[in-house]
Order: C-alpha cells, then sequence, then structure tokens
C-alpha cells in the first residue's frame, strides 16, 4: 500500500491544537489571534483536500503513532470517508469562526461588559476542531473515544459562554446527557476489549467474526447506544432542542453542524468495519422513522427559529440513519452524501438566523415580521438554504433524498417503503416548517415592539455589517455550488461507500497486505 | 478466561449507584453518580485486562505480566474523568451563584407550547387567557438579553406559578412540560 502522504494525517488533529495554544498565549492580541485561527483552518482545509485526493487514488492513508504496530498501539488512518468529513467540517469552522470575527469586539456576549471578546473564544474552537478531526482519522475506538471527549470538553465551554442563567440551564441538560453517553461508550469499550483483546478497528474486524452471536449483539447495541445518544437518534433526542438554541448564534451553527455528525460518523465506521451484518437494521430502520417524524412534527410546532432547525436537526439525523440502516452500498453513499449536505446547511441556516436576530432583535417569529422588506438580503440568504434543506430541487437535498429513497425502493421490504414513506412525508413537512417561518417572519405584518435595526449592544447599533454577510453568503455559495459539482461528490460518496462495505482496502492499509477477513 | 467475581461485583454496584445518583436534579448529586460510574467502568477495563500477573515491565520479573494497554486506558480515563468533574464542579457553583440552587431547571419554552397546544385543544376562553398570558411571560426571556441576569432565576417561577393557574380550564394541571415543578 502506497501512503506517502500518511505524514500530512497527524497534522490535521495537531495543528489546530498547536492554533490552540498559541492563540490562548495571545489572548489579549484579538487580531494576532484571528490571524493564528484562519492560518490555521486555512491550513487543515489544504491539508485534508490532499489527503482527500491521496486517499482517492492511492488508498487508505494510514499512520502508526510512534511505530507502535496496530495490536499495541494507536492506528491514524484517512480514508475516502474521513478526509471528506474533515474537509466539511473544517470549512463549516472556517465559516463560523469567519462570522465570530465579523462581528466584531462587542459580539459574542451579550451579558459581559461588551468592551472585550472572549479571549477563550478561538482558542476553545480551535480544540473542538482538533477533537473532530481526531474522532475522523482514528483507527482505534479508545482513541475515537477520546476525540470524542475533546470535542465535549470544548463545547461544555462554548455552550456555556458568558454562564447566564439560561446557558447554564441548557448546558446543565447537555452535559448531563453528554457525560452518558459517554460512560456508556466507555462500557462499551471495557466490553469490546474483554470480548477480543484489542481496539483497533482493523483488528477488530477481523475478530468479530469470530465471536459467539450473542456476545456480538452485546457489544453491537451498546456501542449503537452510545453513538445514538450523540447523534440525537429518538428516542434519545430530547437533549438537543432544549440546549442548543440557547448558545450564541456562531456556536449553535458549529453545534449543528459538526456534533451530531460525528455519532454518525461512528456509527456508520463501527456498522460497516466491526458489524457488517443486517442484524439490527430492522431496529435502526424504525428508529430512521421515528427519528424523522417525531422530529419534524416538533419542529412545525415551534415559535422560536433556532428551536425550530433545532428540531429539523434532529429530524434529519433520520435519514442518514435510513441511510446506513438500509445496509447497501446506495444507501450507504446516499447516507455520506446527506452527512456533507446537511453539515453544511444546517450551520448555514444557523448562522442566516444569527444574522435575523441581529436586523429584528429576535429570533422568535411572534416578535418578528416584514424582514423581507427591511432587509431583501438576509431574505434571499434564509430562503435558498432554507429551500435546500426541504428537498427542492436542485439542490443537494433533493438530491440526497432521492438517493436514499432509491436506496430504500431498492432494497424493496415492507419496512423500507414505510420508511420511504416517511422521509417523503417528513419532507414536505420541513418545507412546511421552513415556509411557516418564511411566511411569519418575512412576510407578516410588522409587529409592534420589533426594533427594525438590530439590539443595542455595548452602546451602538450593530447594523448588517460585511463582516457578518460575507462568510454567511459564502456558506449559502458553498451549499449552492454542491448542486453543480453533486455528480463528482456523488462518484467519491459512492467509491467511498464500495470500499466501507469491501472492508479489504481498509484492513490491507492499516494492518499490510495480505491481512483478510 | 475467568475473572475475578469480586471485582465484577464491585463494578456492578458502582455502576448502579452511580446510575441512580445520576437520575437526581441535584446537579452535584448527579456529579457524584458520575464519579461513582467512572469508577466502576475503570474496574471493569481491570477485568478486560485478564488474571494478575507481574508488572508490565520487561525483564523484572520472569511471571507472565498482566496486560498493560487496559492499565494505560483506565489512566486516560482517570484524567478525562478529572476534567469534566471540574467543569460539572464550575457549572454547579455557578448555577448556584445564579439561583441560590443547583436544580436542573425546565425549559420553559417547551412548557409554554405544550400549555398553548392544551389551551387549542381544550377551545375554552379562560384557556385561551392563559395562552395570552403565557405569551407576555414569553416576552421575559428576551430581557435576558440586555443585562440584568439577576432577574432570572425570579422568570422562571413566574412561569411555573403562570401554568398552574390553568386550572380554570377545568384540567388538572401537569403534563411533560409542567410537571417538573417543586
Amino acid at each position: 500500500m502506497i501512503t506517502p502522504y500518511a505524514w500530512m494525517v497527524p497534522l490535521v488533529v495537531v495543528l489546530p491544537l498547536v492554533g490552540a495554544g498559541l492563540a490562548l498565549a495571545a489572548a489579549r492580541r484579538t487580531h494576532v489571534q484571528r490571524i493564528i485561527s484562519m492560518t490555521v483552518l486555512g491550513a487543515m482545509l489544504v491539508l485534508a483536500g490532499v489527503l482527500l485526493w491521496a486517499s482517492d487514488r492511492l488508498g487508505p492513508q494510514v499512520v502508526h503513532v510512534g511505530g507502535w504496530m496496530p495490536w499495541e498501539g494507536i492506528v491514524l488512518a484517512v480514508d475516502r470517508l474521513s478526509a471528506l468529513m474533515v474537509i466539511v467540517s473544517t470549512t463549516v469552522t472556517m465559516g463560523v469562526l469567519g462570522y465570530s470575527i465579523g462581528q466584531g469586539r462587542s459580539s459574542f456576549d451579550d451579558e459581559s461588559d461588551g468592551h472585550s471578546p472572549l479571549p477563550v473564544f478561538h482558542p476553545t474552537i480551535l480544540v473542538l476542531a482538533a477533537g473532530v478531526t481526531t474522532t475522523f482519522v482514528s483507527g482505534d475506538l479508545f482513541h475515537l473515544y477520546v476525540g470524542f471527549e475533546m470535542l465535549l470538553a470544548a463545547s461544555f465551554v462554548l455552550l456555556t459562554l458568558g454562564g447566564t442563567a439560561e446557558r447554564v440551564r441548557a448546558g446543565t441538560t447537555y452535559v448531563l446527557v453528554s457525560l452518558l453517553s459517554s460512560m456508556i461508550f466507555l462500557i462499551a469499550i471495557s466490553m469490546v476489549y474483554a470480548a477480543t483483546g484489542t481496539i483497533n478497528l482493523a483488528l477488530l474486524a477481523q475478530r468479530t467474526g469470530e465471536l459467539p452471536g450473542g456476545t456480538v449483539a452485546v457489544l453491537h447495541v451498546m456501542l449503537l447506544l452510545g453513538f445514538a445518544v450523540k447523534a440525537a437518534v429518538f428516542p434519545m433526542s430530547g437533549w438537543l432542542p432544549d440546549s442548543y438554541p440557547t448558545a450564541p448564534a456562531p456556536v449553535t451553527a458549529v453545534f449543528a453542524g459538526l456534533l451530531t455528525k460525528v455519532g454518525v460518523y461512528a456509527m456508520i465506521r463501527t456498522q460497516t468495519l466491526l458489524f457488517p451484518t443486517t442484524r439490527f437494521d430492522d431496529v435502526l430502520l424504525w428508529a430512521a422513522l421515528l427519528t424523522m417524524v417525531v422530529g419534524i412534527l416538533g419542529a412545525i410546532v415551534q415559535d422560536d427559529i433556532k428551536r425550530m432547525l433545532s428540531y429539523t436537526l434532529v429530524s434529519h439525523i433520520g435519514y442518514m440513519l435510513f441511510g446506513i440502516a438500509v445496509g447497501s452500498t446506495v444507501g450507504l453513499a446516499a447516507a455520506i452524501f446527506y452527512v456533507i449536505h446537511h453539515i453544511l446547511i444546517q450551520t448555514t441556516l444557523f448562522l442566516v438566523t444569527g444574522l435575523i436576530e441581529r436586523v429584528g432583535g429576535s429570533s422568535d417569529t411572534g416578535r418578528l415580521g416584514d424582514l423581507a422588506r427591511i432587509s431583501p438580503v438576509v431574505g434571499v440568504l434564509f430562503f435558498v438554504p432554507a429551500m435546500n434543506l426541504a428537498g427542492i430541487p436542485p439542490f443537494t437535498g433533493f438530491l440526497g433524498k432521492v438517493g436514499l429513497i432509491q436506496a430504500g425502493i431498492d432494497q424493496g421490504t415492507w419496512l423500507t417503503y414505510v420508511v420511504v414513506v416517511g422521509a417523503v412525508v417528513t419532507s414536505l413537512l420541513t418545507l412546511y416548517a421552513v415556509s411557516r417561518v418564511w411566511g411569519r417572519a418575512f412576510w407578516s405584518e410588522n409587529p409592534e415592539g420589533m426594533t427594525g435595526q438590530g439590539p443595542v449592544r455595548g452602546g451602538h447599533h450593530e447594523a448588517l455589517g460585511l463582516g457578518v454577510l460575507f462568510p454567511t453568503s459564502a456558506l449559502v455559495a458553498v451549499t449552492v455550488a454542491l448542486t453543480f459539482v453533486a455528480g463528482p461528490l456523488y462518484d467519491i460518496t459512492t467509491r467511498a461507500a464500495v470500499d466501507l462495505m469491501l472492508r479489504e482496502p481498509y484492513l490491507q492499509a492499516v494492518l499490510g497486505s495480505g491481512a483478510g477477513l | 478466561m475467568s475473572v475475578n467475581l469480586t471485582t465484577v461485583v464491585v463494578a456492578c454496584v458502582l455502576i448502579g449507584t452511580g446510575t441512580y445518583l445520576f437520575l437526581s436534579r441535584s446537579l452535584v448529586r448527579a456529579l457524584m453518580g458520575f464519579l461513582l460510574m467512572g469508577n466502576g467502568v475503570n474496574l471493569l477495563f481491570i477485568v478486560a485486562s485478564g488474571p494478575a500477573g507481574a508488572p508490565p515491565i520487561v525483564g523484572e520479573s520472569d511471571e507472565p505480566m498482566v496486560d498493560p494497554v487496559p492499565q494505560a486506558l483506565v489512566l486516560t480515563a482517570i484524567v478525562i474523568t478529572l476534567g469534566m468533574t471540574a467543569f460539572v464542579l464550575a457549572l454547579a457553583h455557578r448555577a448556584r451563584q445564579l439561583s441560590g440552587r443547583d436544580l436542573v431547571d425546565d425549559d420553559t419554552e417547551s412548557a409554554r407550547i405544550h400549555a398553548r397546544a392544551e389551551a387549542d385543544l381544550l377551545d375554552s376562553p379562560s384557556a385561551r387567557d392563559v395562552t395570552e398570558q403565557i405569551a407576555a411571560g414569553g416576552e421575559l426571556p428576551e430581557s435576558r438579553h440586555h443585562g440584568d441576569t439577576e432577574s432570572d432565576g425570579e422568570v422562571g417561577t413566574t412561569w411555573r406559578d403562570g401554568i398552574p393557574e390553568r386550572g380554570g380550564g377545568g384540567r388538572p394541571t401537569g403534563g411533560p412540560g409542567t410537571g417538573g415543578g417543586r
């Protein structure tokens, strides 16, 4: 196996960590901090691009950390799926950081004195990015757990930024649920080690096949449970709409884009590599159906845009789960495509909601109105990704859903047909939910009490500056541009899915040529 | 592989009691539960490492060594638990600063939407009044954006007090959104 670009793999984790340290050291110099963070993220993007090219052409790029062999040490492995995820996550982190920089000095905190931006914000975002990429490049179950904990610790800080009562309340729920899911994951790891004597994913792929069926089923359930809480799969999804909406717009945006998808990624990885059987596919299909339908029913009654978006976030996790549960190459390719689409679209929508808050002074549709006339720019920026989310052609939301429905129909069991119907209904209800927001916030009459030019913070009016408009428009442009490169992208996700289903390319890259099942 | 029964039982007891404490509304109790669970899981790793043996240092002893990998994992897990504990303690302290207690509060927006749905269902004038009343209460959280964190504890109380008054609609209060009042 040729892995000439393997030296780049650790860098996507090391760079943001070093950047976080430097940014913390430069806490008093806002400009230096901004330059450091953006440089680091830019470098990560380049590295991830090269890694995607290399893993697509030359096969997975693997590093044996410290020179230890897989059965003793940690392995980092980047295949197409990992590289794609790193690219997309770095893109949205960059967009969000750009937005927060554009917000200016008085940004992040309503409740702080309004003069100093919180110096911990940039370092924490970088640690979050490091945690997220760690989970994507890791080839070891415990290392995956460490990556989870890194991003969780960073997300705890971000969610409770400023320490106001509302955020502490939301943060408490989030922290406790996250700790519990980590605990389940940790118990699962100890069980996996007891049963197989290894926690390396490639070795596990070889060994789980030799275990008794009951043992594998227990390991499978435990791992799925841990990841399902993180991915907000119904019925473990109640924490998400409760905790996300209170954080500042950029924080919610980055959370919505990345954190649940990390859970989905971990599911895809373990489901394909460790448990290639169809044991729990029916259970997962039911979970997918319920996640979609219950999530979207929650979304349509919400008054607050952020809460509505949080519920759609839960709901659309169901689509990805559906792709995984179908268990075919087509389904997996569509699921990966949908993950990419959804990371970008959900982050963009939350950022646009941030813009709405800046213009209208609130994200509650009962207190907004006539935004289409007040700020047509925000109208366009909201409308395009909202239609994309609902799955209107020709956007990627439509393409991803078509792929998933195709996979469901190919499978042809009555349950997949039911889920397909659920997927279509959910798509329509998503359209209803976003058009309800559109009608109330953009087209209705201006209610009393709406300030119209944004709240006064730190002694001056915040208008729609280029600093916040540009990153948001850039992300909207990326989501639209994805439509134009959807063909090649679908080809890559299909190749990724084929290799994931085969398992051999990954095993041979990690364990050396000749390794089989 | 035969396992050490005492270790397994202790691990189970720790995880079980930890889970019980974790269900508490008090943040500090939940933290204690988390710590107990964490220690229980660490013991599980010890169980997973197999039989006891010589320290895993090459050349120290002729006896068979213990498996060193779970020990490394446990060390890592302990460090992570320490960090998380520090954060949760800080959070509990902040919650106590803000509201004088460290209990997990209900999500008031959910309660409001739940009450609105019930009011629609009953379609009684008094229920409509309550909805408006809660909607008026809905203005309050916005004031948080303009500073004044001191009154936040009061806001929650007002809402919880506001919802039970809907008893005039002829239904007992309760339900998922409102049942958490203490």
